[in-house]
């Protein structure tokens, strides 16, 4: 086989990275509200969007895409932020007590929402777009030629985990958050206010979409109305396969199905691979038969399930 | 009023299937009078979904166990019976499947059955394993069957030809056809809460400890739940094929999932009735945004949308009925029984735990 090792690495590590940071915006929301938020997916296909002006013509043409990058992330950060409280406040929020397969339904709706007012406003069709094309040059590493892009994505990555466990360890709104997610009732009443908690989590959620949506953007080229769902599926399945709840978790659940994809890519005899997903899915099966309650347990999601 | 005891008791047993059958039979009827061809095809369509989101509420409804693979067994059920259906002729352009399956053709009924049991074993196989988990995992497992299922078929072009539609499957489901099978889902799902192994499962989605401490072994209600709802999830998909006389591996994924998952639990999925009325009421609210984005004359005064807001209605709609009824439309209860308040009955509702107080997070 004439795939080099290193290239397999880098390319198993930038894969499970964009699944991570699916995998922590819904782990995250989960945690406060037990909400598994499908809406995700559309929030980083809104960033996506964004980049470009609102028309349904088959070519895009760059609108914020075209700043320069500090704005151009700032900006979309923001308008992305801003959907996620704006999904909070008014779809979430009233639902709070809800039973979590309502939350989730509800989530489905406000996902089927934007994916139309997607189509409506910039039509169906998938339009391509040049998004930092530097980023695609390779660089040699190890003999090997790599894109930037994939160091770059593995790079922030773990610049943004260690930002999160910094916030969630050190900052009192991080603190209040993870006694939210371990016991809501009891944080309730040690004076932990419930909205702006849950908000916050909606804010950062929306932040780890925003980023998410760079990379995607950068590495795909292009923008459809479902360019987010197959990455929020298998960062869904990689909180569960982390562990419900645990954030840590969701990390490495997102990683080992990243991990897992390309190795099935790389081993699998070639007649098989296009049932790779077959068999990436079978891995998922087997794991959670095995330790149900995912790599990473969590007490109190445990008494509930 | 007065029934005599032992009449009252057998129609208390059927109440529920008995109601719901009219009332589906009675707008039917009026679809029909009408001559609508259009009305009929949309009522066709809810009548299918209707199938589809029965045979959700048998194991979602029963076990509280929320799967999302269940449209896999309608895509087993939808190419079954193209499988047994087809002519040989047109099967041996489109498929090369085993001499068995390509010289012979089965009629529509016997076909479906089989499509029905196949869907069935596979949910036997799947779920034997898988109903030993619960909550969340369960969910996640019958997602990841889907997710097999779903590449499998893509890439099985012997047998599904592949990515492409498959095309010229006989069409012979009508209203009347579909509403034939809504009687039959309606009275086997009926039958199945009031049996029982259906009981002994409402009760683990009540108290899983409870239900443990009193001799109910979960793993086996489930998958008996899980078999029979697999079944009537294929007969759903048997009916799609043969109203739309095509089939594709696509229209088998996350949308259909969604959709009919959202029914139920807009209907309240705790009750049979919910299921009812969850598919009839956002079929009903679809139909009508339709007539809208058309344009509808009030008066002299045409009132259209413009296209592609019917979607958002429906989204609009649907978390609104879920932000004022978070148990559902029906609030997970039955049709209430008319004669006489005597002792309960099909109708009393369950304590819902959906509604009842708590911190935000429930726990």
């Amino acid at each position: 086989m004439d795939t080099n090792i290193v290239q397999v690495a880098i390319d198993a590590l930038a894969l499970g990275s964009l699944y991570a940071h699916t995998a922590l915006g819904i782990g995250l929301i989960f945690g406060v509200m037990r909400l598994i938020n499908f809406a995700h997916g559309d929030f980083l296909m809104v960033g996506g969007y964004s980049l470009i002006v609102p028309s349904s013509a088959a070519t895009a043409t760059l609108f914020i895409g075209a700043w320069p990058a500090p704005l151009l992330v700032a900006a979309v950060c923001v308008i992305v932020v801003l959907l996620a409280l704006a999904c909070e406040r008014l779809a979430f929020r009233p639902l709070r007590r809800a039973a979590p397969s309502v939350l989730l339904i509800t989530s489905f709706a406000v996902s089927y929402f934007l994916e139309n007012a997607v189509i409506m406003i910039y039509g169906g069709r998938p339009k391509t777009m040049n998004l930092w094309q530097g980023l695609m040059e390779p660089i040699l590493v190890a003999d090997v030629r790599i894109p930037k892009l994939q160091i770059v994505t593995i790079v922030v990555t773990l610049a943004l985990l260690v930002l999160l466990a910094v916030f969630l360890r050190r900052t009192p709104m991080g603190v209040a958050m993870r006694a939210a997610s371990e016991d809501f009732r009891m944080a309730r009443l040690l004076g932990v206010r419930a909205n702006r908690v849950i908000a916050v989590a909606f804010a950062i959620s929306g932040f780890l979409a925003a980023a998410t949506s760079f990379l995607l953007v950068a590495q795909t080229g292009t923008l459809s109305y479902h360019m987010g769902v197959s990455l929020v599926l298998f960062g869904f399945v990689a909180t569960v396969i982390g562990g419900m709840g645990s954030l840590a978790g969701a990390v490495i659940g997102g990683f080992a199905v990243g991990i897992v994809s390309v190795l099935f890519q790389v081993v699998l005899p070639i007649a098989w691979r296009p049932n790779r997903d077959v068999w990436v899915y079978g891995m998922i099966l087997l794991v959670l038969l095995l330790r149900p309650s995912g790599l990473i347990k969590v007490k109190s999601i445990e008494e509930r399930a | 009023m007065a029934l005599v005891e032992r009449e009252q008791s057998l129609l208390r047993s059927i109440w529920v299937p008995l109601v719901l059958t009219a009332m589906l039979s009675l707008v039917v009827v009026i679809v029909d009078s009408t001559g609508d061809r259009i009305l009929a095809r949309t009522a066709t369509d809810a009548l299918i979904r209707m199938v589809l989101v029965i045979g959700l509420y048998i194991f979602i409804g029963n076990s509280g166990v929320l799967a999302f693979g269940h449209i896999g067994f309608t895509m087993i059920g939808a190419y079954a019976t193209a499988w047994f259906t087809l002519p040989p002729l047109k099967k041996s352009m489109a498929l090369q499947l085993p001499a068995l399956l390509a010289e012979r053709q089965l009629p529509a009924i016997p076909a479906a059955v089989l499509a029905g049991l196949l869907a069935a074993v596979v949910a036997a196989i799947t779920g034997f394993p898988i109903m030993r988990l619960g909550g969340i995992a369960a969910s996640i497992a019958t997602l990841a069957v889907l997710g097999m299922l779903y590449t499998f078929y893509t890439n099985w072009s012997a047998w599904t030809m592949g990515a492409a539609t498959l095309p010229g499957i006989r069409l012979y489901v009508d209203m009347w056809v579909a509403l034939g099978w809504v009687v039959v889902a309606l009275v086997a799902a009926y039958a199945f809460q009031q049996s029982r192994i259906g009981l002994a499962l409402r009760a683990s989605r009540e108290d899983e400890f409870a239900a443990r401490a009193a001799g109910i072994s979960i793993w086996r209600v489930r998958l008996v739940a899980f078999v029979l709802s697999a079944f009537f999830m294929a007969i759903g998909g048997v009916l799609q094929a043969h109203f739309l006389g095509a089939i594709a591996v696509k229209n088998f994924w996350l949308s259909l999932t969604f959709v009919s998952i959202a029914m139920l639990i807009v209907g309240g999925q705790r009750s049979l009735t919910g299921a009812v009325v969850g598919t009839a009421v956002v079929s009903a609210i679809v139909e009508v945004l339709r007539q809208f984005e058309m344009g509808v004359s009030i008066g002299s005064t045409v009132l259209q949308v413009p296209l592609g807001a019917r979607e958002l209605g429906i989204a609009v709609v649907m978390l609104l009925i879920l932000v004022f009824r978070p148990a559902g439309i029906t609030g997970g209860r039955e049709i209430p029984w008319l004669f006489g308040l005597g002792g309960g009955g099909p109708g009393r509702p369950s304590p819902d735990p959906a509604l009842a107080p708590g911190p935000p997070a429930g726990s």
